[in-house]
Order: C-alpha cells, then sequence, then structure tokens
C-alpha cells in the first residue's frame, strides 16, 4: 500500500467495515448512557424522566457494589491463574511426541465448543450435585462427607467451571507457541550446562511470555463479563455475584433499567482500568 | 584436552541407517572438517559427538573417558549452531554468559571471562544489545563467543558460515582459523563446501552416505584421492575424467586431471577439442573444452589472459606426473 492511490483506495474499501463496526459499537453504548440518566421502570410507570446522576449514585452506594467488583476480579483473577498454569504445563505435555496425539490433541480442545449454559449445567449436576454427584461418590469412597460445592465453595466452584472451559483456548494458543520454538536453542542451551528446569526458565517461558500476554489479555475481556455460569449455578447468591450479574439482577429482577445502566457504564469503566493494568503489567511482552 | 575417538559408531533412524559403523580417532588440537554432499550425515556425525543424538551401537571416548552415555552438558564440548540459536530475549552479554550461569560460576569469573571473549572477538560494544539487533557475522561472532567461555575440550561447528555472504564468509573463516591458532582446542567443522575445507583443515574427513571416503591433509586429498568420490570433490573446478580409449592408455578404467594440470595451447597438444563457455576471472581463465568422445566438456585452466574464444580450436596437454588412474570400482590405481 505504497502509493497514493492505492491508499485512499484502501480508505474507500475498508470505510462499510468501519461503518458497521461504530454502529455496532456506538448505538448500545449511546443507548445505555441515554438510560443511566434516566428514571426508567418498565413494569412500574415506564420513562419518569430525567434524574441526572442520581442512578450512578445509587448503583455505586449500594452495599452491593463493591462485593460485586471485588467477586469479579477474583474469579477474573482466578481462571487466569489457573489456565495460564495448567495451559503451559498442557502445552508442555502435548508438545512431547507421543501415541495418539491427534485425538489428544482433539479431546483437549473439545471442553471450548460446550456452550457455557451446557457446561455449567453439567458441572452442577453430574459433578457438584452432593447427592449424586462424582465429587460426592469420590469423597465418599474415602470416606468423608460430600462438600456442597456451590454452597461451601461457591467461588472455587465457579472458577474452576471456567477455568475447565477456557483451559483449552490457552492450551492451544501456547502449545502453537511452543512449537515455534527453534529447537535448535533448546539444543545450545542442553549444551551449556541447563538442566530441564533451567532450560524452562530461561529459555522456553521467555519464548511463551507473548502468547501468555495474548492468552492474559484476551481471556480477561471475556471473563469480565461471564454471566451463564452463574446464572445456571448459583444465580448470584453465596458471594458469587459478579458486577456482570448484579446489573442483570437490576434490570431484570428489579426491573429498574436507568440504574442498570448506571451499572453497565461502571462496568465499562471497570473493564479499562483493567485493561489499563494489565497493559501496563504485560503489554510490554507485545513489542518484542 | 580434545582427544575423541569414534569406535564403531553407528547410528540408525528406525530402519534407516544414517551412518554404518565407523572408526574415526581426532587428535588434540586437530582442526578436522567434515565434508560431504548434502545428506551424506555430516551433522548427524557432529550431534552424535556433542551428544544430542544417542548412538545407535558403538562407543564415543573423549579423553579417553567413555562418553557414550554422557550427557551433553558433561562432555565438555561446545558447539555452534547453523543457526546460531542465540537465546533472542537475552542481551549479547547475557548469551556469552548463560554457560558460565548454569556451571554456577562467581559473578567477578563470569564478568572477567564475558569480557575476554567479547575483546577477542570484537563484540564489547554491542554487550547490552539483543542478538535482533546484530548482523548475521555479529551473530555469529557471538554464538562463538558462548562456545568459547566455557573453555571447552573441543568445538563443534555445524555449517556456521553458511547463513553468511561471500565476503563475510572468507572473514570469518579467517577469524576461525586464527582463533584456533591461539586456542590450540580441537575443533570438528561440519561444511559441505570444500573450500572452507581445503583452507581451515588440518585433517580433512570425506564422507559419502555415512561412509568415510578418507581421511587425511589437504594436500593428501588433493594430490592421492583415494577413490574417484574424493577426486572429484576435493579441488575447485572439479576434476575432468575421462574414460574409454583415453583411460586405456593410460591403463585404467578411468583417468582424471585437475583444470590446473592441463596446458592449454591454440596449435599443439595430445587432445583437440572446441572452446566452449570461458570464465574469465582476471587471474585465470577457465575454458569449458567439447572434446569428441566425451559427454563431459573439460574444464582446462590458463593463467592470465589468453586469446581464445566461443569455437576455437583448442589443444590440450595434460601434465603426465598429475593424471590420477582408477581401476573399475572407481579405487585409485597406485
Ligand atoms: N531425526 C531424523 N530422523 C530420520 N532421519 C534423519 C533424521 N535426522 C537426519 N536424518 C537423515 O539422515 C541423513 C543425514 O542427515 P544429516 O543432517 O546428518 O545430513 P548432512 O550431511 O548434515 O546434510 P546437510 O549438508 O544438508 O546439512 C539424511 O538423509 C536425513 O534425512
Ligand atoms: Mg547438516
Amino acid at each position: 500500500m505504497a502509493t497514493q492511490h492505492s491508499r485512499s483506495a484502501a480508505r474507500v474499501m475498508l470505510a462499510p467495515a468501519v461503518f458497521l463496526l461504530l454502529v455496532w459499537m456506538l448505538v448500545p453504548l449511546t443507548m445505555t448512557l441515554y438510560f443511566s440518566f434516566k428514571r426508567y421502570l418498565p413494569l412500574r410507570g415506564g420513562d419518569q424522566g430525567w434524574v441526572g446522576f442520581d442512578n450512578y449514585v445509587r448503583f455505586v452506594t449500594s452495599s452491593a457494589f463493591w462485593p460485586s467488583v471485588q467477586t469479579t476480579l477474583l474469579i477474573v483473577g482466578g481462571v487466569l491463574l489457573i489456565t495460564v498454569i495448567l495451559g503451559v504445563l498442557l502445552a508442555l505435555l502435548l508438545d512431547q511426541p507421543m501415541w495418539g496425539q491427534g485425538i489428544v490433541r482433539i479431546l483437549v480442545i473439545a471442553p471450548f465448543f460446550v456452550m457455557p449454559t451446557v457446561s455449567a449445567l453439567v458441572w452442577k449436576n453430574m459433578f457438584m450435585d452432593p447427592v449424586n454427584g462424582l465429587f460426592a461418590h469420590l469423597w465418599k469412597f474415602f470416606g468423608l462427607a460430600p462438600i456442597e460445592w456451590l454452597s461451601q465453595a461457591s467461588m472455587l466452584s465457579i472458577v474452576l467451571i471456567v477455568s475447565w472451559q477456557w483451559l483449552p483456548f490457552a492450551t492451544l494458543i501456547l502449545l502453537t507457541a511452543i512449537q515455534s520454538l527453534d529447537s535448535e536453542q533448546l539444543e545450545a542451551a542442553e549444551m551449556d550446562g541447563a538442566n530441564p528446569l533451567a532450560r524452562f526458565g530461561h529459555i522456553i517461558l521467555p519464548h511463551l511470555s507473548q502468547a501468555i500476554t495474548i492468552v492474559i489479555l484476551i481471556q480477561t475481556i471475556f471473563l469480565l463479563s461471564i454471566f451463564a455460569e452463574i446464572f445456571v449455578t448459583t444465580q448470584g447468591s453465596f458471594g458469587t455475584r459478579t458486577l456482570a450479574y448484579l446489573i442483570f439482577q437490576r434490570v431484570l429482577e428489579s426491573q429498574n433499567v436507568g440504574l442498570g445502566s448506571a451499572g453497565g457504564v461502571y462496568a465499562i469503566i471497570l473493564a479499562n482500568i483493567v485493561a489499563l493494568f494489565l497493559m501496563r503489567i504485560v503489554g510490554k511482552n507485545l513489542d518484542a | 584436552m580434545g582427544h575423541i575417538v569414534l569406535d564403531n559408531v553407528k547410528k540408525s533412524f528406525g530402519d534407516i541407517t544414517v551412518i554404518p559403523p565407523l572408526d574415526l580417532q581426532i587428535e588434540d588440537g586437530e582442526f578436522v572438517v567434515f565434508v560431504g554432499p548434502s545428506g551424506c550425515g555430516k551433522s548427524t556425525l557432529l550431534r552424535l559427538i556433542a551428544g544430542l543424538e544417542d548412538v545407535s551401537s558403538g562407543t564415543i571416548r573423549i579423553d579417553g573417558q567413555d562418553s557414550t552415555a554422557v550427557p551433553p552438558a558433561k562432555r565438555g564440548l561446545a558447539m555452534v549452531f547453523q543457526s546460531y540459536a542465540l537465546y533472542p530475549h537475552m542481551t549479547v552479554r547475557k548469551n556469552i554468559c548463560f554457560p558460565l550461569r548454569m556451571a554456577k560460576l562467581d559473578k567477578a569469573e563470569q564478568d572477567r571471562r564475558v569480557e575476554q571473549a567479547a575483546a577477542v572477538l570484537n563484540l564489547t560494544e554491542y554487550l547490552d544489545r539483543r542478538p535482533g539487533q546484530l548482523s548475521g557475522g555479529q551473530r555469529q561472532r557471538v554464538a562463538i563467543g558462548r562456545a568459547i567461555v566455557r573453555e571447552p575440550a573441543a568445538f563443534l561447528f555445524d555449517e556456521p558460515l553458511s547463513n553468511l555472504d561471500a565476503a563475510l564468509r572468507v572473514g570469518m573463516r579467517l577469524e576461525i582459523s586464527e582463533l584456533h591458532e591461539r586456542l590450540k582446542t580441537t575443533m570438528i567443522y561440519v561444511t559441505h563446501d570444500q573450500v572452507e575445507a581445503m583452507t581451515m583443515a588440518d585433517k580433512i574427513v570425506v564422507l559419502q552416505a555415512g561412509i568415510i571416503e578418507q581421511v587425511g591433509s589437504p594436500l593428501e586429498l588433493y594430490r592421492t584421492p583415494r577413490n574417484r568420490f574424493v577426486a572429484g570433490f576435493i579441488g575447485s573446478p572439479k576434476m575432468n575424467f575421462l574414460e574409454g580409449p583415453e583411460a586405456a592408455k593410460h591403463d585404467a578404467r578411468t583417468i582424471g586431471v585437475r583444470p590446473e594440470h592441463i596446458t592449454p595451447s591454440p596449435s599443439e597438444g595430445v587432445w583437440k577439442g572446441r572452446v566452449g563457455v570461458s570464465e574469465h576471472l582476471g587471474s585465470d581463465t577457465f575454458f569449458h573444452v567439447h572434446m569428441e568422445g566425451c559427454a563431459e566438456p573439460i574444464t582446462v585452466r590458463s593463467g592470465g589472459e589468453v586469446d581464445m574464444h566461443h569455437g576455437d580450436a583448442i589443444y590440450m596437454t595434460p601434465d603426465p606426473g598429475h593424471i590420477h588412474r582408477f581401476d573399475g570400482e572407481g579405487l585409485r590405481i597406485a
């Protein structure tokens, strides 16, 4: 795209896509902003006029706000931690030549294709059910009292379910990154006297840093807004109410669109703060 | 020290035997070059010595010790890879220092050795750069630097110059030879470029399909190639081979004469032909001569500038003292 002509042609050709994206993003955003300044209760009088920042103040001062932010960050952090660590280990494992490699790889990727609602239901009913769940049977087999996962260890349960869904994604990205590592580098390190652990720490992990960054950034975007897993399992009780879930409750359970919209704007702000921090911490890996 | 003995070493990948049982002895301080066509097993042989591949059978002794099962790091050998295999996320200093860090040398000693290696290789200004910010020749030197700081018993080079341009290659060739003069450490050098082999080696090992065809000094191989393969491989341009009646005159199946041992003349000589392509290099001129009864054109060297052109008749006289004779199996007839 060197010449003036080809550049302007490129702009013209890009225009429809850019326009579509803009509309796609701007319409919902404007509507959210619009409603957030209104008192709008669909079943109790409908649109009742402008209220200024009332909704914003009410949303933050509600006792549920800060815990929900905390819950959101905990879930995001927990899932990131589990998926990145296990993802690296699984990728290392899958990179080894072994029998039935193709099938094993497909099996590892499979959870990613299961819809969140379905996987949450499967976990809830087949694994974590305190009476019939597999975990309950396992616990009983060892003579222990079964855990009521979703109420006693609600956060852990949700983090586990979501991690299970996102692990394939992390593994896949990290596996391709590992496969792109020049094997001569590892051999050179071996000749240089690096044991397997040192080779991992000094060669493989730095090589993976870029891929890990990408995994973290992409997963964060999606994890900030997880919903189905909570809706299907705890319905936001037992301290699992995330910001997204709180907004859902305000809009649909309390039928307060204005308040929910204000929450939506806070969610945008939270996402941006998180993104800013992440870019600060890991973003420099993307330059290399 | 760096005395390496291969005893009956064999290597197979599955059913394919890449290196049939082979014996080789490398003396301490020697510059040994493995040379041969692509795919003949040079890299494999080097990697066997390095310990990066396991031998299928046979033993490798380094300084008298059986090292066949010793892991690569413990063999005291350093390797320079064709792709350099520098660690991209580390600075040049850290790259060179890496083996010392792994050996847990104390910090002052690490710094001393890195500085020293950098000085030897003219890398001092680049110590704080990353490999990505260096030219090919500089990267090559970093790779060599990483090898020399370890003070290994022997250096292993796998085609270290093949990624460099022609001018730089000549320069690095000299630098490596000089390094060998200075360090007096055993070096094993793999290449498929016979010029590199001739100019650098104390001892050349010519390989073909995993078999050692001949071992000897560059001049030995040049003067008395053991068979047709070595004769054709060593020397540039290639030796000319003649069969049929010309060979029969010398009681051989094939005779070989090097281009530099044939005197061309416009008027008289033993063989007569017609000039095809001529290559003028300034100092030398090479004529490709088409001769009756010969499928391949014969290459003839003539010193300086000679006034002969495409299509001219040319007469050639081989130097009788430099005619190589080979029998039906391609072996040299003494
Ligand atoms: N891991 C492997 N598995 C199977 N065959 C291999 C393996 N590595 C090498 N070979 C085979 O062994 C033979 C020798 O390979 P090698 O790399 O030693 O050749 P080389 O002499 O170094 O060639 P080049 O000059 O092209 O580098 C080749 O025919 C190659 O196909
Ligand atoms: Mg090779």
